[in-house]
């Protein structure tokens, strides 16, 4: 079976100067349906490990294939339609317009995908019921907790049916108790099948994770 | 892939997201557009009114002045000539005879020092079809005609005031009017014109009889001058005609001058009255623009991570500069639009002040919000730009 993700030598120099190797020879593989935490202390490289895989950024070197596809080959505009139907974002800021209706929000996602407009509302409440927010479909953010604003966000990168949750400190903006809760609720959603990767240097975190990885000075041990 | 109807959709969710800030921002737009409509809108109306003021009377007459440097440059049977014009109706020559001093009264008695010496009264030489032209009104007594003039009869016309300067009311007593000690007797008085006024405070004598008695006029300060009366879109064609007809030899020495063609009249009006107040709407357009275009920056700058997102969602760079083209332009459609409405507004309130007929164009007025959404989107094509260069990783990081 392809792996989901599937990083080969990997590296990513920042040009200088002076040039900076944010990351060295990465290889991971993640499989269909693995719960993945990368760890590792800031400056680590997490941050830019997250954006090569997001295809926010391009390697310098190596071969990254997303659900089995080269990406180094595509222009700007596959990889951008790559990136609006494979991969859900979940940041530790949220990211949830204010202005909109948590509905609203994770209709924002459908948006750019082509997906005909009739059927966005139905899929925008499911994906929140899913989530456990359904009772909140049309509070404004500035209304809710933080807890039910990740779950919202988690709603939005549901809602297009990624191969793959991509979350960079989900639990960073929460406290203890709530980011207990949302963790349960990535265990659900792992249960159920859907391939997570946290970036994380939360030891809680990567604790509940199906799987550990490590990044230090931009080098990934396994 | 971007849907026209949700690209619209997310560009009216921006604007609509800060309405307070949305419609001070349109500030500049609003006056820009109403301050063009309200000035086009009030050129029209204005000049419509010119127009109207623009009448049959003014329109009709011709007047012929005599250029030549001595003499009377008029022949004897010019009002025969011009009147024998396709498009003439009447025409008569008239002058003011130039006497120095005169002693002007009801009776021989009267000398220069006397308080019934009325000296200072204008004396005309008129030939009999200057009645007609002037379209004078008799209020006693009758004109003298060509009989009279052709024999060089000492007869004279009185204006109305002058026949009260001298005091003359009735005719029945054969009254007659002395110049330096010269008799005319007075056939008739008028009491109005509808042209040449200032006959009205004159003695008028027949061309002929002014030929025999008195000098030419100077040609320089009182040349001697024709009006000619036309029918109605003929007097560019007379005057024009008339000179060659009255001197087909010199037609030099004669100058028409035809009423102000309207369509002139309208013209440097427009140019002239609007040109400043244009130039002034133009800057508080450019006022909008940069108002628009300072707005809109600051989105941008506010909405970092919201632009971030929508890239990680899917959103190309061409997607969000686009958002942001569609939302200037949209606040650019709003004032353009609030700005005909108030543009027309002004025009409405000022035309009914002044009792005016409003006279908009529509070549002016549709367009307007057209020119505010232009607006718009050109400044807004700056800030577009910027948010399309954001990169992704650094707006999500925030």
């Amino acid at each position: 079976m392809t792996p989901v993700l599937d990083l080969d030598r990997v590296t990513r120099i920042h040009p200088g100067p002076p040039a900076v190797t944010a990351l060295a020879d990465a290889t991971l593989r993640v499989g269909r349906g693995e719960y993945v935490a990368v760890v590792g202390p800031s400056g680590s490289g997490k941050s830019t490990l997250l954006n090569l895989l997001g295809l926010l950024d391009r390697p310098t070197s190596g071969v990254y294939r997303l659900d089995g596809i080269d990406v180094a080959g595509l222009g700007e505009r596959d990889r951008t339609a790559l990136r609006g139907g494979r991969i859900g974002f979940v940041f530790q800021s949220f990211h949830l317009l204010p202005h909109r209706t948590a509905t609203e929000n994770v209709m924002l996602a459908q948006v750019y995908n082509g997906a005909p407009r009739g059927g966005r509302r139905a899929a925008a409440l499911a994906a929140l019921e899913r989530v456990g927010v359904g009772h909140r479909a049309h509070a404004l953010p500035t209304t809710m907790s933080g807890g039910e604003r990740q779950r919202v966000a988690i709603a939005r990168a549901l809602v297009n049916e990624p191969a793959i949750l991509l979350c960079d400190e989900p639990t960073g903006n929460l406290d203890s108790a709530t980011s207990q809760r949302l963790l349960s609720l990535f265990d659900e959603l792992h249960a159920a099948g859907l391939t997570i990767v946290v970036i994380t240097h939360d030891g809680a975190v990567a604790s509940r994770a199906q799987r550990l990885v490590r990044i230090v000075d931009g080098r990934i041990t396994p | 892939m971007l849907r026209l109807r949700d690209l619209v959709a997310e560009s009216v969710a921006g604007v609509l997201q800060r309405p307070a800030r949305s419609v001070l921002t349109t500030v500049g737009t609003v006056l820009g557009v109403g301050a063009f409509v309200a000035v086009l809108g009030l050129t029209s109306t204005a000049t419509g009114q010119i127009s109207k003021r623009f009448d049959a009377l003014t329109s009709t007459t011709v007047t012929v002045t005599d250029a030549g440097e001595s003499a009377v440059s008029f022949p004897a049977d010019a009002d025969r000539r011009i009147t024998s014009l396709n498009g003439a109706e009447a025409a008569g020559v008239y002058w003011q005879v130039p006497l120095r001093n005169p002693v002007i009264a009801g009776s021989p008695s009267v000398t220069a020092h006397s308080r019934a010496n009325a000296g200072d009264l204008p004396v005309f030489a008129a030939s009999p079809g200057v009645f007609e032209a002037a379209a004078v009104t008799v209020s006693a007594g009758r004109l003298y005609d060509t009989f009279h003039d052709g024999r060089g009869e000492p007869v004279a016309v009185l204006g109305a005031g002058a026949a009260r300067r001298l005091n003359i009311h009735q005719l029945s007593g054969r009254p007659a009017v002395f110049i330096d000690g010269t008799a005319f007797t007075v056939v008739g008085i008028i009491s109005d014109t509808r042209r040449l006024p200032e006959l009205l405070l004159g003695v008028l004598l027949p061309r002929t009889t002014a030929e025999n008695l008195y000098p030419p006029p100077d040609p320089v300060s009182n040349p001697a001058r024709m009006v000619i009366e036309t029918r109605l879109g003929a007097a560019n064609l007379i005057a024009r005609q008339a000179p060659v007809a009255l001197r087909p030899d010199q037609s030099a020495l004669l100058k028409a001058a035809a009423p102000p063609d309207p369509r002139g009249l309208r013209d440097s009006v427009d140019t002239e009255l609007s040109g400043l107040f244009l130039a002034l709407a133009g800057i508080c357009l450019v006022i909008g623009a940069v108002s628009i275009t300072n707005t809109t920056l600051v989105a941008v700058m506010e909405r970092v991570g919201e632009i971030g997102l929508r890239r990680a969602l899917g959103a190309r760079p061409r997607h969000v500069a686009i958002q942001f083209l569609c939302e200037s332009t949209a606040l650019g459609a709003l004032g353009g639009l609030i700005g005909t409405a108030l543009g027309v507004g002004v025009v409405l309130a000022v035309a009914l002040q002044q009792e005016w007929t409003v006279v908009l164009d529509p070549a002016t007025v549709l367009p307007a919000p057209l020119a505010g959404a232009v607006t718009g989107m050109l400044a807004g094509a700056y800030p577009a730009f910027r948010a399309a260069a954001i990169e992704p990783v650094e707006a999500l990081r925030r």
